[in-house]
């Protein structure tokens, strides 16, 4: 049983379509005020769990509990949660008004208080002036927060959005992403959102669950997802990293013991328990420094060197063969290297992670 | 750069082309003319005149001939009515359930009318409305003509569904619409322009149609259609073109009002 902290409680939920299995038993928990994130590529079934939890598509096995009760098996129109679609889905013969009291009315709302609470829902997204025209009318950021008022004016126990930034510039994507985080704070609902984009789950969420192939990956805030991911996939979606094989000597308490290559034995964190053989550990370039060949746990030759502004990526080969990337700040008075050099690599001290293959 | 293959430059476009024109339209066109006639020659020009469509609504015909043109509109505004209907419920099942067995089979189905020769289906009413008792008059009609409507009004209505996405309808269930409530307020307002198209395009179907209507009409019921043949039977005269006109003319309205119907609502959305 779920306890008042718990918005949506996702139970073993299984997703199969005929003989392929979109969703293999994922479960999961939305506090009632949290800005939950789910990422991963398109196809890993990200947008089939939402669709579940919207009652788009029902699911084979597993039971779907919000604030307690069972929802899995409930027609879409029962269901006290509102999505906001993808492409909005706004009704085209009605006016931002007409489509924002649609959800109040059916409710059984009388005409008078569904009018109020669309008022304060257009006011919400600053866009009182806009309540008689038609969606055509507007461009698409606004009708991404016509969008977003509908979805919110019912008073929905959750807040589903389906990718609804991925219609929209880039500009306006990150000005629409610091709005959405303070609509969440402001109405303290749990907002479960669907992205394929990382950077936009690091910057909004207060967790994330990072799913792959119809599996959750991994659940965490932007931070643990960031810093200490358990996988190789996580590590690998998540920002840019190295993952270099090592000799795995030893794994206790959460921590290992590696050979890298080149022979150096270095100390991690370690993801899981017992490891032995061969492994992979994820180095985030931005936690590598460069020092001179000797001095170094790594020892590269440098490839090429690219220019980004507030940051030099360096490219560099490792003795086996194997590629890594550094990012260096562009902080005016670097030394760097040349191409061809032969340069040392340090690694920050817990910089390092040993993962789950 | 790509080779752009322009038909006006073959050799012989123009004259074909004309010829074609020709042929398709000079009759109307000889009809229309002469229902102006002076005369009651058709063949010989004696002046213009009103007089032949003075004559279809006062002459010594003109209560048959109302009785008759009375009698094929309310066949063909029910006719419509009744097609319509079917033809939205046939749109929303085969696009809105997603895949079923027999799916290319109903869609075959739907439109088979348009394909089979209309004395089979003439003479197929017929023999099923003897057998089961049914004697002719206005209810054979109209039953007959809805059939035959259906894949007219059907073609409209289903070219404007495949092009409206059901998020629209999801969104209206995610917003507390039971499915009737979401196709009421919100498919069938969208679905309305191609609703429209194919209500006249049915209407002006039933109300031209002769062949169907002429063997399950039974004795003593005329439409129009079959009016007009009964009386061109005991020789032409020129009211008849008069009458022809007419209908002509309200054919074209009804076409360019189901072809604008349908043009307005794709624009639109």
């Amino acid at each position: 049983m779920a306890d008042a902290g718990t918005a949506i409680s996702i139970d073993r939920v299984v997703k199969r379509y005929g003989s392929f299995t979109a969703l293999h038993g994922i479960t999961l928990e939305v506090g009632a005020d949290e800005f939950f994130t789910l990422l991963g590529p398109s196809g890993c079934g990200k947008t089939t769990l939402l669709r579940a939890i919207a009652g788009f598509d029902d699911v084979t096995e597993g039971e779907i509990r919000l604030y307690g009760q069972n929802i899995a098996n409930l027609p879409p129109h029962k269901r006290p949660v509102n999505t906001v679609f993808q492409h909005y889905a706004l009704f085209p013969h009605m006016t931002v008004t007409e489509n924002i009291m649609f959800g109040a009315l059916r409710l059984g709302w009388s005409r008078s208080d569904a009018e109020a609470r669309a008022r304060e829902v257009l006011s919400l997204v600053r866009l009182d002036s806009f309540a008689d025209r038609k969606p055509g009318q507007l461009s698409g950021g606004q009708q991404q927060r016509v969008a977003l008022a509908r979805a919110l004016a019912p008073r929905p126990k959750v807040l589903l959005l389906d990718e609804p930034l991925s219609a929209l510039d880039l500009k306006l994507r990150q000005a629409v992403r610091a709005e959405l985080k303070s609509l969440q704070r402001e109405t303290g609902i749990a907002f479960v959102f669907v992205t394929h984009d990382q950077e936009e789950a690091l910057t909004m969420s207060d967790r994330i669950a990072v799913m792959s192939a119809g599996r959750v990956q991994q659940v965490g805030t932007p931070r643990e997802i960031y810093e200490a991911p358990t996988n190789r996939f996580v590590a690998d979606f998540i920002g840019e990293t190295n993952l270099i094989e090592v000799e795995v000597k030893r794994v206790s308490d959460g921590r290992a013991e590696v050979v890298l290559p080149g022979g150096h034995i270095t100390q991690c964190a370690a993801a899981s328990q017992s490891h032995a053989g061969t492994g992979h550990i994820s180095l985030r370039p931005e936690r590598l420094t460069l020092c001179p060949a000797e001095a170094g746990d790594l020892g590269a030759r440098v490839e090429s060197l690219i220019y980004l502004g507030t940051d030099i990526q360096v490219w560099a080969r490792l003795p086996d063969n194997e590629r890594l990337i550094l990012r260096v700040q562009n902080a005016g008075s670097i030394a760097l290297p040349a191409v061809g050099q032969e340069i040392g690599i340090k690694i920050e001290a817990d910089a390092a992670r040993l993962l789950v293959d | 750069m790509a080779l752009k293959i322009d038909l006006r430059r073959f050799p012989g476009f123009f004259p074909i082309a004309l010829l074609c024109l020709v042929v398709l339209y000079a009759p109307l066109v000889v009809v229309s003319v002469y229902s102006f006639n002076a005369s009651a020659s058709i063949t010989r020009w004696e002046g213009f005149s009103l007089a032949w469509y003075v004559d279809v609504f006062t002459g010594p015909e003109s209560p048959k001939f109302r009785q008759a043109a009375i009698n094929s509109l309310i066949i063909a505004v029910l006719a419509a009515a009744g097609a319509t209907l079917i033809a939205i419920a046939a749109a929303v099942a085969m696009f809105r359930t997603g895949r079923f067995k027999g799916r290319t089979l109903s869609f075959a189905l739907i439109n088979l009318p348009l394909m089979v020769p209309e004395i089979v289906t003439a003479v197929a009413s017929l023999i099923f409305f003897s057998s089961i008792g049914l004697g002719g008059g206005l209810t054979t009609i109209l039953l007959a003509h809805i059939t035959f409507c259906i894949p007219f009004a059907y073609l409209p209505i289903a070219a404007r569904m495949q092009g409206l996405s059901d998020s629209y309808e999801q969104a209206a269930m995610d917003l507390y619409a039971t499915p009737w409530q979401a196709f009421r307020l919100v498919l069938l307002p969208l679905l309305l322009p191609g609703v429209m198209s194919g209500y006249l395009l049915a209407f002006i179907i039933s109300l031209d149609d002769f062949l169907i209507t002429n063997f399950v009409k039974g004795a003593g019921i005329e439409t129009l259609p079959t009016a007009i043949f009964g009386a061109v039977k005991q020789g032409i005269r020129p009211n008849i073109m008069a009458i022809s006109t007419l209908m002509l003319v309200v054919s074209v309205i009804f076409v360019t009002l189901s072809w604008w119907a349908g043009r307005s609502g794709k624009s639109k959305a």
